[in-house]
Formats: C-alpha cells, sequence, structure tokens
C-alpha cells in the first residue's frame, strides 16, 4: 500500500511509486474537444445567418432596379411587379404600426398580469394562472391567425364593435399580436417583481402604506429595469411574429396609417414571398434577404437592450 | 494583526504600533515555529510547509505548515472562515475544483509534492479518500453507491464482495444487507453519512479526510460515526475538520488550532494555523493565549 | 393599574379612510381583470375552434390525403410529415443541445471571452424570428452549401435550428439543478471529470433535459414560418417515404387550408388545429408527467 517515504530528502519519491503507473486519458481531452464543438455550432448557426443574409443583400443592393437610398426612403414596395419599386418604408411602418397596437395591448396586460401573480395571487390561483399562460405561449401562432381572421375580425371588431375593417386589417393583427406576446412580458416582469427582497416590501407597510401603494411605488419602480426588459423581448417577439400578420393583416404594402386597412410587415413579405416559388437569383429573391437582413438587425438590437436590462436587476437584487 | 499582546509559547512579544506599521503588508506569524510543525510525528502522511491558498487575489488561509501523523486522527479545529476546511482540501486536491482558487507552499504526501507537474488529480483522490459535511450518496440504490468508486477506478474481483465487505466496514452492513437495492436518499442521515464513509472506503483508500462529517447529524449518530472513526484508524489516517472542540478531544490524536484573522486593511479575512499538536495537551495546556480562549469556551 | 374602557378601533388609529379601502378594493380587481383578459382569449379561440373544427373530424379526415374538394380532403400525408419532422428534430436536438449544455455547464470557463461569446450567442439565437431561421435554411440547407433540396431533412435541420437554443438553455437549466456535493462526491472517488459526469450528473439530470427536449419538439412542430420558407409543398398527396422525400406538415397545411377563400377548406383548417393542438396536449402533459414522476427532489 502507501510508499514508505521520508519527509523531504533529495529527490524524493517518485509519482508512479505512490500512485502507480500514470494514466494518459486521451479519451477525456476527445470528449472536452467534442462537447466544445457542440457548443461552437451555436455560433456557426449565427455566422451562417449574418453571412447569406449580407451576401444576398449586397447582390440586392447591386442590382441595377435597387438604390440604397430607394431602399431606405422609398415609399413603394413593390418587388414583383415588372416594373419592381424597392422603398421598404411601407414594410417598416406596417411592422411599428402592429408593433405599436401589440404594445398598447401587451404592457398594460403583461404589467397587470405580473403584479397581480407576484403581489396578490395566492398560490392556488398562481398554480393555475401560470401553467395556463404557459400554455398559451405554447399554442402554434398560425392558430392565432386563424383565429384572428376568423373569429376576431369579422365577430369582435366588425359586429361587437362595429368597427368596419376589411377582412384583412392591421389592427386585428396588431391586437391578437398583443394578446400572444403577454406570456412573454408578464413571465419576466413577474420574475424582476420576485427578486425586489421582502425587506423593501416591508419597510413600506412599516410606515403604513397599503398593499397598493407597496406595489405601485415601491415593486414597480424597483423592478422597472426587468420590467422594460419584458416590454423590449415582447416588442422584438412581436416584431419577428409573422403568421399572425400574414395571416389577418393582409399582404399589401402600404403606407396608409389607418390599422382598420390591410398593410404588411416585414416578415409577412418575406412569409408572402417566400411561399410562392420565388426563382433563385431573381431580385424578388434577393429581396427576402434585404428585409430578413433588416429584421435580424433590429430584432437583435433590441434583445441586446432587454439582456442589459435583465443584467441590470439581476446585479442590484441577486 | 492587531496590537495586542500576544502570548505564544515561551515567547512573549509586545507589538508596538510601529511594528504593527511595518508588518501591514508583510504579516508575520507570531506563533513559534515548533509548536506549529509538530516535530514528534515521525512517520507523516501529510507535511505542509508555508501552505497558503487564495481565492481570486484575497487570501483565505496563509502560511500553514505541520506534519500529519499515519494512522492517527488529526483534527483542525477553530471558528467558521479560519480555513481549516480549505487547507483539507488541498490533500486531495478537491481545490482544483474552483477555478480561483491558488494554492501556494508545498503539499508532501509520503515525501510526494502533491501538486507536482506530473500529478495526476484524479489518481490522488483514488488514494484519499472524502467525507463531506452534508451525507452526498448519489441518488441510486445504496449497492450502486459503494460500486460507484471500485467501477470507475476499474478494480478486479467479485464486486458483491467489495460492497459487503465496504458496508461492514462501515458498521451499516446489518442496516442495510437486506435492502441493498433500495434508494439511498431512503436512508436516516446518519445512515447516508455512514454510506458515504462506506462509498470512500470501497476504494481501500490510505487516507480518509472528513469535513465536518457530523454537522448535520443528531448526537446518537454522530457518537456512531465517532467509534467508527476508532475503528478505522488501524487501517486508514483520518484528518477531521471539525467545529466542535469536544467531538476534536474525543476523537483525535493530534489537534490544528486554526483562526480568523482580518488582514491589515481590515478587510478580508485570512484564516492560520495558531498551534498543533497532541490533543491532551492542546486542551489541557495550550500554549497559545488564543487556542487556550477558544477550548474552554471563552470565543468561537 | 387601571382597566380603560374598551375603545373602538378608530378612536385608537383614526379614522379608516373609506376611499382607501375602495381604491384598493379596486386595484386588486383591476389586476385581476387585467390577467384574464389573456386567458380569456385562449379560452374563446380554443371554443371557437372547437365548434368550427371538431363537427369535421372523422376518420377518413385524418386519413385521407389533400384534396381539391373539401369533403374528400384530409391529413394522412401532415401528420406523417409532422412525425417525421420531430424525428429528424429529435435526432438533431438531443446530442447537440445536450453536449453543448454540458460544455458550458461543466466544462466552459466563463472567464474566457470564447466561452462568453458562445453564452451570449446563444441568448441572442434563442430571440431570433424563426422566420430568420427560414431564409438561413433557404440559402444554405435547401440550396447553398448543403443543397439538400425541399426534403424532410432540410426541414427537419431548419427546425432543428429553430429550437436548439431552448433546448440548450432548458439543458442547463437541468444540470444546474444537480447539487455540486454530487459532483464533489463523485471526483472525491477518484472520478475522472467525464466519469462523473456520464454516471451521475447526467443521469441525474436526465428528467429535467428530457421535459425540456420535450416542450422544444412541441414547439418545432407548431412552427409555421420556416417551413413556408424552406418550401415544404402544401398539396402533398403521399407520404414521406424518407429523408429525401417532399413532404407537407400539419401546421403547413393549416395555413394553406386558411388561405384558401372557400370557408369549408377553412373548417377543415379548424378541424386540423384541434388535431395539432390534441399532439401538443400530449407532449405537454407527457412532459409535465416526467417531470413530476422522475425529477430528483434533492
Amino acid at each position: 500500500m502507501a510508499t514508505d517515504a521520508t519527509t523531504s530528502g533529495a529527490g524524493g519519491p517518485n509519482a508512479e511509486s505512490v500512485f502507480g503507473p500514470p494514466r494518459r486519458r486521451i479519451g477525456e481531452k476527445l470528449i472536452a474537444a467534442a462537447l466544445f464543438c457542440a457548443a461552437a455550432t451555436s455560433v456557426i448557426i449565427t455566422i451562417g445567418i449574418v453571412v447569406s443574409l449580407t451576401g444576398e443583400t449586397l447582390t440586392f443592393f447591386a442590382d441595377k432596379a435597387v438604390s440604397v437610398s430607394g431602399f431606405l426612403t422609398g415609399g413603394q414596395w413593390t418587388p414583383l411587379f415588372s416594373d419592381p419599386e424597392f422603398g421598404i418604408r411601407p414594410l417598416v411602418q406596417g411592422t411599428l404600426i402592429i408593433t405599436g397596437i401589440a404594445l398598447l395591448v401587451a404592457i398594460p396586460l403583461g404589467i397587470g398580469t405580473a403584479a397581480f401573480l407576484s403581489e396578490y395571487a395566492s398560490p392556488r390561483v398562481r398554480k393555475t394562472v401560470k401553467p395556463t399562460l404557459e400554455l398559451l405561449a405554447g399554442v402554434p401562432t398560425v392558430v392565432f391567425g386563424y383565429f384572428a381572421l376568423t373569429f376576431f375580425t369579422p365577430t369582435v371588431l366588425n359586429s361587437i364593435l362595429g368597427l368596419d375593417v376589411s377582412v384583412f386589417n392591421g389592427l386585428a393583427g396588431g391586437l391578437i399580436v398583443g394578446v400572444l406576446i403577454v406570456p412573454t412580458i408578464a413571465s419576466v416582469a413577474e420574475d424582476a417583481m420576485s427578486a425586489v427582497p421582502q425587506s423593501l416590501r416591508e419597510g413600506a407597510y412599516g410606515l403604513g402604506a397599503s398593499r397598493r401603494q407597496v406595489s405601485v411605488r415601491v415593486v414597480v419602480p424597483a423592478a422597472l429595469s426587468g420590467i422594460t426588459a419584458g416590454i423590449v423581448l415582447g416588442a422584438s417577439r412581436a416584431v419577428g411574429e409573422t403568421m399572425v400578420v400574414l395571416i389577418a393583416a393582409g399582404q399589401v404594402p402600404t403606407t396608409s396609417l389607418d390599422p382598420r386597412n390591410p398593410m404588411e410587415t416585414m416578415t409577412a413579405f418575406i412569409g408572402a414571398t417566400g411561399k410562392g416559388d420565388v426563382p433563385t437569383g431573381s431580385t424578388g429573391y434577393k429581396a427576402i434577404f434585404a428585409v430578413g437582413f433588416a429584421l435580424f438587425v433590429i430584432t437583435l438590437v433590441l434583445n441586446t437592450i432587454s439582456i442589459r436590462f435583465v443584467r441590470r436587476y439581476r446585479q442590484v437584487y441577486e | 494583526m492587531s496590537t495586542d499582546k500576544l502570548t505564544t509559547g515561551a515567547i512573549v512579544r509586545e507589538v508596538s504600533d510601529q511594528e504593527a506599521a511595518d508588518q501591514k503588508h508583510a504579516p508575520v506569524p507570531v506563533v513559534a515555529h515548533h509548536d506549529v510543525i509538530d516535530e514528534t510525528v515521525e512517520n507523516p502522511v501529510f507535511v505542509t510547509e508555508d501552505l497558503s491558498v487564495s481565492y481570486g487575489s484575497s487570501p483565505a488561509v496563509l502560511d500553514v505548515s505541520l506534519r500529519i501523523a499515519e494512522k492517527e486522527i488529526t483534527a483542525f479545529i477553530g471558528p467558521s472562515g479560519c480555513g481549516k476546511s480549505t487547507i483539507i482540501r488541498c490533500f486531495n486536491r478537491m481545490n482544483d475544483l474552483i477555478p480561483a482558487a491558488r494554492v501556494e507552499g508545498m503539499v508532501r504526501y509520503h515525501g510526494l509534492d502533491l501538486y507536482g507537474d506530473d500529478i495526476d488529480s484524479v489518481q490522488v483522490r483514488k488514494r484519499i479518500g472524502m467525507v463531506f459535511q452534508k451525507p452526498n450518496p448519489f441518488p441510486k440504490s445504496i449497492y450502486d453507491n459503494i460500486a460507484f468508486g471500485p467501477k470507475v477506478l476499474g478494480m478486479s474481483g467479485s464486486m458483491d464482495e467489495i460492497v459487503e465487505q465496504a458496508l461492514r466496514r462501515a458498521s451499516l452492513w446489518d442496516d442495510v444487507k437486506d435492502r441493498l437495492k433500495d434508494n439511498a436518499f431512503g436512508m436516516s442521515g446518519g445512515q447516508q453519512q455512514r454510506l458515504c464513509i462506506a462509498r470512500a472506503l470501497a476504494t481501500n483508500p490510505d487516507v480518509l479526510l472528513m469535513d465536518e462529517p457530523c454537522s448535520a447529524l443528531d448526537p446518537i449518530s454522530t457518537g456512531r460515526i465517532e467509534d467508527l472513526m476508532h475503528e478505522l484508524k488501524e487501517t486508514v489516517s483520518i484528518v477531521i475538520v471539525t467545529h466542535n472542540m469536544q467531538q476534536a478531544a474525543r476523537v483525535s490524536d493530534r489537534t490544528a488550532f486554526f483562526i480568523v484573522d482580518m488582514d491589515s486593511s481590515e478587510e478580508a479575512r485570512i484564516g492560520r494555523l495558531v498551534e498543533y499538536g497532541p490533543t491532551d495537551r492542546i486542551f489541557t495546556n495550550p500554549h497559545d493565549r488564543r487556542t487556550e480562549e477558544y477550548v474552554s469556551g471563552k470565543f468561537g | 393599574m387601571t382597566t380603560a374602557p374598551a375603545r373602538s378601533a378608530s378612536e385608537v388609529l383614526g379614522k379608516a379612510s373609506s376611499s382607501h379601502r375602495l381604491r384598493d378594493r379596486s386595484f386588486v380587481l383591476l389586476l385581476a381583470a387585467l390577467t384574464s383578459v389573456a386567458l380569456i382569449v385562449l379560452a374563446v379561440l380554443l371554443i371557437d375552434t372547437g365548434i368550427d373544427g371538431i363537427p369535421q373530424i372523422s376518420i377518413s379526415f385524418l386519413t385521407n390525403f389533400p384534396s381539391a374538394f373539401p369533403a374528400k380532403a384530409g391529413i394522412q400525408s401532415a401528420i406523417t410529415g409532422t412525425l417525421w419532422l420531430m424525428g429528424v428534430v429529435t435526432f438533431v436536438i438531443v446530442p447537440l443541445g445536450v453536449a453543448s449544455a454540458l460544455y458550458l455547464e461543466e466544462y466552459a470557463d466563463g472567464s474566457r471571452w470564447w466561452n462568453r461569446i458562445i453564452e451570449v450567442n446563444i441568448q441572442n439565437l434563442a430571440a431570433v424570428p424563426s422566420i430568420v431561421y427560414g431564409i438561413l435554411g433557404l440559402a444554405y440547407i435547401v440550396r447553398g452549401p448543403l443543397s439538400l433540396g425541399r426534403t424532410v431533412l432540410a426541414g427537419g435541420l431548419t427546425l432543428s435550428l429553430v429550437v436548439l437554443p431552448v433546448v440548450i438553455i432548458t439543458g442547463r437549466e437541468a444540470i444546474r439543478a444537480v447539487p455540486p456535493s454530487i459532483r464533489e462526491g463523485a471526483l472525491a472517488l477518484g472520478a475522472t471529470r467525464w466519469q462523473a459526469i456520464w454516471r451521475q450528473i447526467l443521469p441525474a439530470s436526465i428528467p429535467g433535459i428530457a421535459t425540456g427536449v420535450i416542450l422544444s419538439i412541441s414547439r418545432a412542430i407548431g412552427e409555421t414560418a420556416p417551413l413556408i420558407l424552406v418550401g415544404a409543398a402544401t398539396f402533398v398527396a403521399f407520404n414521406p417515404s424518407g429523408l429525401d422525400s417532399p413532404f407537407t406538415a400539419l401546421p403547413l397545411q393549416i395555413f394553406s387550408w386558411i388561405s384558401q377563400p372557400n370557408d369549408e377548406f377553412r373548417l377543415l383548417a379548424a378541424a386540423a388545429i384541434i388535431v395539432l393542438l390534441v399532439i401538443l396536449v400530449v407532449l405537454n402533459a407527457v412532459a409535465i408527467r416526467l417531470r413530476n414522476r422522475y425529477q430528483q427532489r434533492w
């Protein structure tokens, strides 16, 4: 068993005499390398997205029918016409209007839900509401598109509210996308509210504040960066949402500001154009990539902002 | 270092303000060297020389020099934060798992530099077993818990026999022989901890490191583990970290006493070894005033 | 000691303002109302779709192939296509996702820049719109370097990319839930890093990992936008015969029927939605069951 050895002495025993022959463990290193490669795949995916989008986008702008200034400022988007126009403004505007409507709905609903769950709901209520919200988040968006087109527009908007909207309209798209992103905002905001230390609440209660005052004046301000993160992430999801707007908002690029009319978002354009068999190399095909590139950049910026805000509240309270 | 008068063995030092200022950046242990090393240990299993561990830039424990005897029970005592667990984790290189931890100085195991370039920490751990503060059985059957070590080490022989022998050595066999296939999480805390000891014994280690093994247990379970330690020291060397002085007095042959110091800027807590020697002497005739205060319950 | 006459709360504490209390109560009601809106929408959606779709569901609807005549149209090829996609997605995301999660939790030194890049990158990928993955699939998987064409494999790979970040993130959570004491216990017995992972950490985290994988698969099979771009055909009157076969899938079939102006086709879409939702509910139930039954309580 143990090797007899003196404490120090010149030379001393070597590792082999105490522990037996050394092992190489090449397998261990190979496994570590393989796992690293798997994790690095995600970086390759990102590179793939960036390279594929930029490559075709550059050739898109090299097309003589397209100019960068026309793309950024033009008010006409008719890529599949024989005399095409490539002004992205109608698509950006459609995206902004629908995202704006969605946020108008989702911000109060999301924050209200988060505050209710974090500050008021009994454990039993939480146990029913939270999985239901997860269920809502798990319903495929094509289903929401169907709902917006066949029920929400004709029954709710036209019959009940009498808004006289078109069959395809930005309002239904925006409202339903708003409901769709409620779970996103609610869950991030609730995490942030739950992370507010109990001592802060107790401090306010100790001064005679009511539960409402504690929620509104203490918890919400303390959780503000987390709530902001949720809203930004929700906005990013609304910008990237495809199926609801493709089905319910129409495929008419327009500069009209009236949400009762059909409008086309960036995502809906990509979906509608990609659906038809666009020939590779046509300007229409390349336009998919140019719009996709703009979409990717917008959502990337929004995600980065959201991650920043989340990190900020984590630093403060965790 | 404070400017208190420190009594260390036979040496009494008056620490002047000037000296304290001088020590600001180079704190010097004010204990006599022979008290710490314990030269009476003739056949040491571990020898440390100026062993220091730091996490990131802040030192956790500084300049520990001691010799740990073979086939004895050595206890590390001291208030929490004194670095006793950090030191014991150098003996099987568990500190390797903490990326920020840096170990300086020397640890010799049977004369061999444990932190030498040619040392494989995995092979170190198969000779030097460890039992942790909280019982940590694997979420598997009792049998599989014991068999894991021998399997990963590729030990030959009948696994059933290895398992039975390990459980017998941990005085657990009679309790569990009829339910070897049951999940270990169904056992009581004390049984779980003895299972963890049995698990460590199954690989036939030379040394057993025990990091506060009874802190999560009731007094009866604690007593059984202490009895077990007495039996085990026939075959293995044991180093036990404990915050319980009575336990150290009951089970150990030698005791090392650690303290927590504030560093000169009063910001970081640094552990130091104060006194080391036969347990009887440490408890009846401590040389250092701080040891005396601790063992007599004045602080800690 | 003198005994004071009993005094009312308002004498001692001052007069409670009734408007205050009213405001508090209406605030709770407001929050509860806001919370219920999304839930009500979900309920109305399920009821409306059920009313439209359930009468359409029959054996022949499940076993027929798509048809130009609503009465004869069915979803057999859409169901088999979806099953094939599930197979491909599982095959890709399980090894890739688990390996990535293991690397990030067990091997990666978070202070190294390349590991930080991988982490941030996965966080970002999780929020990239799925249609952007569709563009990537169109450019590089259907065409471009992989040139797989509009096949089951191309569709499955594209969907795998969409959900891979989710698998990695949930996998990491499952691995992190295994207490460090288990890792220490294994290593202290002389196990190598991989032995500790393979024999102790991974088995203990499998229920959590499996839950994440199932939820990712259920997300993948509801994704429509990427498949539109990858160009799965919507009129496929045969089952896929292999990975290189053209295919359709349930969400695509639904989208295709919704796009028809004919109301009868829209009712078929509702029926197909119900089938899709049932599959999703079953998958989720399995995931929850798995989590409750096998998850180790530490």
